[in-house]
């Protein structure tokens, strides 16, 4: 098992080779595929780890490397990181594949930078040390600034830099906070740290680790009001990048809250969990305002991440079982319809050659097939029970409700509120997008009909939307117990 | 008549200095007798012998812990490192002082003081070879390493002096831009001049307050003198405020971004990595040997100068529009954060250690790359010009894209591991403030870095962008050196933080 598991970090490297090795011999195309097919290979790595109920990492590897820093190459997947590791392999491979097939200009380079963001990525989910967790933190940054700044819209350039700018404050606040609990308990293993329940730090050296880790990750998440990188970020990358930057790099933000600041430092958590929780429905509310006034279609579907990613803060807040596990589906669920929803938004913008929501509309008459999908996508980000975006949601509000106390409760309506929010603004979009006339830039669209790259790219993402909807206990299943691991220290 | 009793003298401790000096003193005769054709040949060899002959000295004494001739020279596990690193640093950048390719004659002239722009000027401008710059800076490097390994104040002030003359008189011998260059010299000798009288100053404070001038024997003085603290205070400073201007610590920074422009680049190379781990390596020894008794004193206020430091150097380095001007801020913020090593006293001093050697490599390989900038006036370090430069070279952009990526921090470069030894050994020294500090400053620092990079690659290239030359062996292997350091010590930091980590503490007996 452990062959597969460093199979899973060393194939995308061996996928940039080939790239590089394509470009090297100057056929780009013959790079394209080959690192399309890496990314395959990679994925079939991240599903041939399987999985086990134990509760207990099923994979580990354990290896020196600069002892001085408290750095050991120390990996393994469980049941909490599984999930997320599965989500960034495939959504990888899909965005590979489709710049491949789609012939982006520089579309080698471009999947070269995919595998390195997903090298990163990985190792974060991966990753048992503290500070191997954030040398692949910091990895990640690289790659992404790189896709905006070269494959993004006309404002690329500033987005890129706030992107990176944002990124890089959160990530050295992560830092210090690492800082505070390698120094202070002498080790770097996060695991030993979980169960041993802080590695006996002192009630206030776990809240100023706690807030400091969580600062860094929550500006990753993002959580409100750290979040401004995001519409910018999101609206100027291009429609791969945005696929990865909503799909799992807000993942780290949130994987990164349970598993390093409340695994590592809980009694901070259980602390700073009301200011958290709060902290987390303004983020609903406000971004589900927000999402009502917006006129750009990427934009709102970037905001919404805000608020969908609201409720995955609201359930690790709730330090519960079912908060924690709702929070963690709610992380697949929302990387599944995010990742559909922009990838649908690309080909909406590819085809109208505008965002602008005032000058869509009547897609459905021009585009059926398309529009169908984009309906299909915004009903399950909307969180229609029997799709994914449901569980998570739902599950959130549920673990507030069950805390009992007066500001859980209050705060649990405000998110219920908040969802029937988000209900608002998508079936809005809808509204501008799909019906009505045709707009001036719908009517002029040449190439209504689904392509076969599209048809390839959508549907897996649909189908796994529907069957983390139908079978929720598919992704629950593993992350249970997982997670009852780490609830145990508090 | 008394015999004057003469102090014991080990010369095994000295050899490494006494090695460095004598091929300096060689140097000077090979000037004088040896005919001009062969000079340049000669000089070369004679400078990279002398210095790796002095390294093998120094590794063959590693575990040498002496103070000899009257506690003038203390030899420890600190100052043989720092000796060696300096000398390590000097044989690098000296790739780039006899680097001939890159200009006819290379990118030195033969006299400092002729006017600029007259005529003497402008002849030796046409003539090649001025190979007096081998000698200068074999005596500045000698200097830098008995700096380091000074017992006493009165032998730290003369290795202050004879590592500084020789960098006044390199700084103005640029073969382009005379003039700036020349006012660079002047500026850098000027307020030199003062920060050494500030320094000899304070050393007479500080003899009046405890009777010697020995670190040691401050030490103890501290602890009995019956004077006044204000002569220990006003001394400290006034000392401290030499050091700093060495050290290029806000406020005593204003000398660096003018002297690194107008300086030629090889020389400032040299001053941004070894007179960086000089100063830091006298600041380290001074402050932990002489005056760790009195910390509570002055770590407040020496906190204080590094976070000006970090943040006046990293704020400044946002707005500037030379790279070479920007590498000296962020060279000034780079003081700020050794600061923080310094202020950290012994917990710190392993750490500081390896920043030196990280930062001075990676700092060493990105002016080596702003030599091979060029059009026909020579090299073109305004940023402007700058742009698009990844559509004609990737290779020589994805280099410096890389050191640009070390100085910001990112991990799996040397700028990571540095930052993280250091900042880390800070916190556990109880410093969190400065490193909190710290961590801020350099995401403001980070921006400057990221600025170069996105010019590199995204911006369209301008009219008439200049060429990437194509350099000789020398200033490739420098270009190698620099990259390759900074990537081993981003993955592989373990040898080296074990090597600071066994020279242990400076000797303080």
């Amino acid at each position: 098992m452990n062959a597969v598991l460093l199979a899973v970090l060393i194939v995308p490297v061996l996928g940039i080779l080939a790239v590089a090795a394509g470009a090297w011999a100057g056929n780009r195309r013959l790079g394209a595929v080959l690192g399309t097919v890496f990314a395959g290979v990679g994925l079939f790595a991240a599903v041939a780890l399987g999985f086990d109920h134990s509760g207990r990492p099923w994979t580990r590897i354990t290896e020196e490397w600069v002892p001085q820093l408290k750095l050991s190459f120390d990996i393994g997947v469980d049941g909490v990181s599984y999930p997320l590791v599965l989500l960034s392999a495939f959504l990888t491979f899909l965005c590979c594949l489709y710049t491949a097939w789609k012939g982006t200009e520089r579309g080698d380079a471009l999947i070269a930078l995919l595998l390195a963001t997903n090298v990163g990525m990985l190792g974060v989910f991966v990753s048992y040390n503290l500070v191997l967790f954030f040398v692949f933190f910091e990895i990640v940054l690289l790659p992404m600034f790189a896709i905006i700044a070269g494959w993004g819209g006309p404002a690329r350039r500033r987005a890129a830099v706030k992107f990176a700018l944002y990124t890089l404050l959160g990530s050295l606040l992560l830092l210090v906070g690492i800082f505070v609990i390698v120094t202070q308990a002498g080790t770097g293993d996060i695991l030993a740290l979980t169960e041993s329940g802080g590695g006996g730090l002192s009630r206030g050296t776990q809240l100023l680790a706690f807030t400091l880790l969580a600062l860094g990750l929550a500006i990753k998440a993002p959580l409100w009001p750290l979040h401004s990188w995001l519409p910018d970020a999101h609206t100027e990358a291009p429609t791969v990048g945005s696929v990865i930057l909503a799909g799992v790099l807000l993942k780290m933000g949130t994987y990164g809250l349970i598993r390093v600041a409340v695994g590592v430092a809980p009694e901070g958590a259980r602390q700073a969990a009301p200011t958290l929780a709060v902290l987390a429905v303004v983020a609903i509310l406000v971004a589900g305002l927000v999402c009502l006034a917006q006129t750009e279609l990427k934009r709102l579907i970037a905001y919404s991440s805000v608020g969908h990613m609201g409720f995955v803060l609201l359930g690790i807040a709730t330090l519960t079982q079912a908060g924690l596990t709702a929070a963690l589906i709610g992380n697949v669920a929302h990387g599944l319809i995010t990742g559909l929803l922009f990838f649908l938004a690309g080909s909406v913008k590819d085809r109208a050659h505008t965002g602008e929501l005032a000058r869509l509309g009547g897609l459905r008459e021009v585009a059926p097939g398309l529009s169908g999908m984009l309906g299909f996508a915004a009903i399950a980000s909307l969180g229609l029970p029997g799709l994914a975006g449901f569980w998570g949601e739902a599950f959130a509000v549920y673990a507030a409700i069950q805390r009992d106390q007066t500001l859980w409760t209050v705060l649990a309506v405000l998110a219920a509120i908040g969802a029937a929010l988000a209900a608002a603004y998508l079936l809005r979009m809808l509204r501008l997008v799909t019906h009505g006339p045709p707009g001036e830039a719908v009517a002029g669209m040449s190439g209504t009909g689904l392509r076969a790259v599209e048809v390839t790219s959508f549907v897996p993402l649909a189908a796994g939307a529907l069957v983390v909807g139908l079978l929720p206990f598919v992704v629950q299943a593993p992350i249970g117990e997982a997670v009852s691991g780490i609830l145990q220290a508090i | 008549m008394n015999d004057i009793q003469l102090p014991a003298i080990d010369y095994a401790a000295l050899l490494p200095m006494l090695i460095v000096f004598g091929a300096a003193c060689v140097g000077i005769l090979v000037e004088a007798f040896a005919p001009r054709g062969w000079r340049f040949v000669i000089q070369v060899s004679l400078t990279i012998g002398g210095l790796v002959a002095g390294l093998v000295a120094i590794i063959v004494n590693r575990d040498l812990e002496i103070t000899t001739i009257g506690g003038a020279v203390t030899v420890d596990g600190p100052g043989l490192f720092l000796q060696g690193a300096i000398i390590i640093l000097g044989i690098v950048s000296l790739g780039l002082i006899a680097e001939r390719r890159l200009e006819r004659g290379g990118p030195f002239v033969a006299e400092a003081a002729h006017a600029a722009n007259s005529d003497g000027d402008k002849r030796q401008e046409r003539e090649p070879g001025a190979t007096e710059v081998f000698p200068l800076t074999l005596f500045a490097i000698a200097g830098m390493m008995l700096f380091c390994v000074s017992g006493d104040l009165l032998t730290m002030f003369v290795a202050l002096e004879v590592f500084s003359l020789p960098l006044y008189l390199l700084c103005g011998l640029a073969r382009r831009r005379r003039l700036i260059s020349q006012e660079a010299a002047l500026k850098y000798f000027l307020l030199g001049a003062f920060a050494s009288a500030f320094f000899l100053y304070g050393v007479a404070l500080l003899y009046g307050y405890a009777g010697t001038v020995s670190l040691t024997g401050i030490r103890e003085g501290v602890l009995q003198s019956e004077q006044s603290g204000i002569l220990l205070a006003a001394g400290l400073a006034l000392l401290a405020i030499g050091l700093l201007f060495k050290a290029a610590a806000v406020p005593f920074h204003v000398w660096t971004p003018d002297v690194y422009q107008g300086a030629p680049t090889p020389v400032t190379a040299l001053m941004a990595a070894c007179t960086k781990a000089a100063a830091f390596g006298g600041l380290l020894r001074v402050f932990n040997v002489a005056f760790e008794t009195t910390a509570w004193d002055w770590q407040p206020v020496l906190a204080t100068v590094a976070i000006l430091t970090m943040v006046v150097g990293s704020i400044l380095a946002v707005a500037q529009t030379d790279i070479k001007r920007l590498l000296a801020y962020s060279s000034v913020a780079n003081a700020g954060y050794l600061l923080v090593g310094v202020v950290s006293l012994n917990g710190a001093v392993g750490s500081s250690l390896f920043y030196l050697i990280a930062y001075g490599f990676s700092v060493l390989g990105a002016f080596a790359m702003v030599t091979l900038v060029r059009d026909s006036e020579g090299e073109a370090t305004h940023l402007s010009r700058w742009a698009g430069l990844g559509k004609g070279s990737p290779l020589f952009s994805a280099l410096f894209t890389f050191l640009m990526l070390g100085f910001a921090g990112i991990p799996l470069t040397s700028g990571f591991t540095s930052k993280f030894a250091l900042f880390s050994s800070a916190w556990d020294s109880d410093q969190s403030v400065l490193v909190i500090v710290g961590v801020l400053s350099s995401v403001v620092l980070a921006f400057p870095y990221l600025k170069v990079v996105v010019l590199l690659w995204l911006n369209p290239p301008g009219e008439e962008t200049p060429t990437v030359s194509v350099p000789s062996m020398l200033t490739r292997a420098v270009i190698f050196a620099g990259v390759a350091v900074t990537f081993v010590l981003g993955v592989a930091p373990s040898f080296l933080l074990d090597i600071v980590a066994d020279a242990g503490p400076f000797l303080a007996k």
